[in-house]
């Protein structure tokens, strides 16, 4: 090479120092900058909806009903006289709270159970038998069938939408088991006496967590969306919660006449499923190159 | 064809979980079982007669195999509404459901593969990000949503289309095709969306290996090239896909028919949980389970087809 690239490449490379590390990290990161800043803004209207609503979410105003958007009701009214623009904020706070407790439930869920039977091999057979048997049913008629057996709350739903992720988590840290428990790392940790909970802790759970972390975000898109269509359905929380499921199920009936009142809440949802698919695209590509093309 | 026969085999450990899995949500829910059958307007002697003709008293082993005996029979139970036998109705809400199901499935290959080839192809490009944006956005976006927005373009405005409603093949072609081309539409942009981008990956893996460079420093035409070699050593991934997104289509389905009131089986799915009428919803759950179950077997078996290096 001769000097003069050289000495262009030095620039290049002191430019690059110069820059600040957050605008570095974004250029190299922009789909999970991009998905993080979304949903930052989402949770802060989520966290902040009763500053920012102009209305009580449950007011009803018969008088006031369908109205088409204006500066008292931005995005209009419903069937009820109920502003919409409040509603679908406190709305993704039982999209995102739901959202983010299957993904906790699944998950830990899943750690137990596929990491029993990662390391028992006559568990394995059973549980995986069990897992091949909950795959077979399409995860929306599941949740339907515990619905219509529970009582309709936000705890049933959440219960209800994990219920058929589990078995991708527990398979996922089966196999993710089964390699690291062959590692010699182990072995090692194993050769020096520490007792198995221990090696449990310290050693296999950490490193189950990244590829993890990038299947909870996944569920947890999931989750909002399966939240919406068993309210549509009429298997979800209880109609008096405002939720984005529930606001575009009450919706269907004037869908003719305002069909905002399904189009806002759905945006908003498809926004925040966005968000936080593009979060778990990123974090993928970040943390682990080598699963990206696994997932 | 001992393959064959332990794979077909291999099919009963997975049903027989299934219905394990439904008969113990019955029994496993919080609440008299017989309660739940009978509804909220049945008096204490219909639950009473629930609890002799099912056995309930008996223990749940027994009353297991009972009851796998006469589903084993094609009894589906007595729906609480309609005092109808489940299997018939689901027989009755089936067709509207096939028709939406097989043309979804063909709306969405028809299109993914091409799509999926192309953007492989073109990797990079703007095309392949175009492709890329359109999966995102399709599962993002709840299918009734798209459904609704399909509507509102396409029928309400522009008027193309029937707003709602199902026509048998029997009423003419084009009736049928026409109140099926918005639903299969809006059910199927996620499952294309999925199929697309599984080919899109597997068919960029192909084209990375060492024949492809052969095949075009032999002077391949670029189709030839794309489908007869690429193509064929990509399809058992493309192929397990497509059946294993069977319960993706089949959930989107369900809630399709409910925006465009089909009388399918997603009605009888919605109009069961409306009267809480736990026999039918536990019977479409074992239909349907069978059916993914059924399909994945059939596309196991297709793999020696696409791959002639795989035998049975």
């Amino acid at each position: 090479m001769d000097t003069p690239m050289i000495s262009r490449l030095e620039q290049r490379i002191e430019r690059l120092r110069q820059q600040p590390r957050a605008i570095r990290f974004a250029a190299r990161n922009p789909v999970l900058v991009a998905g993080s800043l979304l949903l930052l803004g989402i949770l802060l209207l989520a966290l902040f909806a009763p500053w920012i609503a102009s209305h009580d979410p449950t007011e009803m105003n018969v008088i006031e009903r369908l109205k088409p958007p204006s500066a008292e009701f931005l995005l209009g009214t419903d069937a009820l006289g109920r502003d919409i623009f409040s509603r679908t904020l406190y709305g993704a706070r039982v999209s995102l709270l739901v959202g983010v407790s299957v993904a906790l439930l699944s998950a830990l869920i899943g750690i137990f159970v596929g990491t029993v039977a990662g390391f028992n091999r006559l568990a394995d057979k059973l549980i995986m038998r069990v897992m091949d048997g909950m795959m077979a049913i399409p995860g929306i008629l599941l949740a339907v069938a515990l619905m219509t057996l529970i009582h309709a709350s936000i705890s049933t739903v959440v219960i209800a939408i994990a219920l058929p992720e589990i078995p991708r988590v527990v398979r996922l840290v089966r196999s993710l088991v089964l390699t690291i428990r062959e590692q010699p790392y182990i072995q090692a940790a194993q050769a020096m006496g520490t007792r198995f909970p221990l090696v449990l802790i310290r050693h296999v759970i950490p490193n189950l967590l990244t590829p993890l972390i990038v299947q909870a975000s996944f569920i947890w898109a999931s989750a909002m969306i399966f939240e919406a269509y068993l309210s549509f359905l009429g298997a979800g929380t209880p109609p008096e919660v405002p939720s984005w499921g529930n606001m575009m199920a009450e919706g269907r009936s004037v869908v003719q006449l305002a069909f905002g009142i399904i189009l806002y809440p759905g945006i908003f949802l498809g926004l925040t499923v966005l968000a936080v698919n593009l979060v778990g695209d990123g974090l993928r590509d970040l943390l682990d190159p080598r699963i990206a093309r696994k997932l | 064809m001992n393959y064959l026969l332990k794979r077909i085999l291999a099919v009963i450990p997975v049903l027989a979980v299934v219905a394990v899995i439904v008969f113990l949500l019955l029994h496993l829910a919080p609440g008299d079982p017989a309660v739940i059958i009978g509804g909220d307007t049945a008096s204490a002697e219909d639950i009473e007669r629930i609890r002799q003709t099912l056995g309930l008293n008996r223990p749940l082993p027994e009353q297991f195999f009972h009851w796998v005996g006469q589903v084993v029979q094609g009894n589906l139970g007595t729906s609480v509404f309609t005092g109808m036998p489940v299997a018939e109705m689901i027989m009755q809400r089936v067709e509207p459901t096939l028709w939406i199901s097989a043309l979804t499935m063909l709306f969405a290959v028809t299109f993914a593969v091409p799509m999926g080839i192309l953007a492989a192809w073109k990797a990079g490009t703007w095309f392949d990000r175009a492709i890329s944006g359109l999966a995102v956005a399709s599962f993002s976006l709840p299918v009734f949503v798209i459904g609704y927005a399909l509507v509102y373009g396409f029928s309400t405005h522009l008027g193309w289309f029937p707003v709602q409603g199902f026509k048998s093949l029997s009423d003419g072609f084009g009736p049928f095709i026409r109140h099926l081309a918005l639903p299969v539409i809006s059910g199927g942009l996620i499952y294309m969306a999925l199929l697309a981008r599984m080919t899109r990956s597997t068919m960029l893996e192909v084209l990375g290996e060492d024949y492809i460079r052969t095949a075009r420093a032999k002077g391949l035409s670029t189709p030839r090239l794309l489908l007869r070699h690429a193509l064929k050593n990509a399809a058992v991934p493309i192929v397990t896909t497509i059946g294993l997104g069977i319960a993706m289509l089949l959930s989107g389905v369900i809630v399709t028919e409910s925006v465009f009131a089909i009388p399918g089986i997603g009605r009888l799915t919605v109009d069961s949980i409306l009267r809480r009428d736990y026999p039918v919803i536990q019977g479409i759950v074992l239909v349907t389970a069978t059916a993914y179950v059924v399909i994945n077997l059939v596309t196991d078996l297709l793999y020696g087809l696409f791959d002639p290096r795989i035998r049975y």
